[in-house]
């Protein structure tokens, strides 16, 4: 299951579709709306996303998962909008034969999911401004 | 020749528009694109050297010729996750 969504994330419904007799581990990753990033406080993130391209790299990635790991089944769903702290943005569900193949391969759909797949976060501080989030880009900040 | 471009996240604020044609030529690649994008938005430009460029839904490399396409989209670094 690939998608991205509006919605709140059916976690649960997302582990039951990677479920397989022939798996002995589920891997489950959640990304959560944190409160705080180097002392600033968030309130809200908003999620911006490119879907078609999204969708086409979320399946080159699955595709990469399953030539390295004997990935059973994997799913992978991002929301976009508006969260809450808390809320659930991501989830990567795993099922390989061993536990160690099914961590390796859930860590390595969202490690890759975080390097080349068009979405974006907005941070809603807590001070009322906003800010996107663009690793690489951001002004240089004076060091003090 | 006209070409056509979405914006997404920091570019697409900076711009005002979510959706931009500029005329370059045929044989423009990359670095001639973010050179016109700076020249067309000049808010753009503390962010034209990290802006990413994707071709239909794939990354153009350096040399990929991007003249004339209307499958274009141009980016900042991604944040997802």
């Amino acid at each position: 299951m690939i998608q991205l969504t509006h919605n709140p994330i059916d976690f649960t419904l997302l582990t039951e579709s990677v479920r397989s007799n022939q798996a002995g581990a589920v891997v489950l990753f959640l990304g959560t709306v944190r409160e705080m990033t180097e002392g600033r406080q968030t309130v809200a993130l908003d999620y911006d996303g490119f879907p078609e391209m999204a969708e086409a790299k979320l399946r080159e990635l699955e595709a990469e998962a399953r030539s390295r790991w004997p990935v059973i089944e994997a799913g992978i769903v991002h929301r976009l909008g508006h969260l809450e702290l808390g809320d659930i943005s991501v989830a990567v569900a795993v099922s390989c034969p061993h536990r160690h193949q099914a961590f390796d391969a859930g860590r390595y759909l969202i490690d890759r999911l975080k390097e080349v797949v068009p979405i974006w976060k907005k941070e809603n501080w807590s001070d009322g401004s906003t800010e996107w989030v663009h690793p690489g880009a951001e002004p240089v900040k004076s060091q003090i | 020749m006209k070409t056509k471009l979405k914006l997404f996240a920091k570019a697409r604020d900076l711009v005002g528009a979510a959706e931009l044609e500029l005329d370059l030529p045929e044989s423009a690649t990359v670095a001639e694109l973010r050179t016109a994008l700076g020249e067309h938005s000049p808010a753009l430009q503390p962010l034209l050297a990290s802006l990413l460029v994707a071709v239909g839904t794939d990354y153009a490399s350096p040399t990929t010729r991007i003249g004339g396409r209307t499958d274009l989209a141009v980016f900042p670094p991604v944040s997802g996750g």
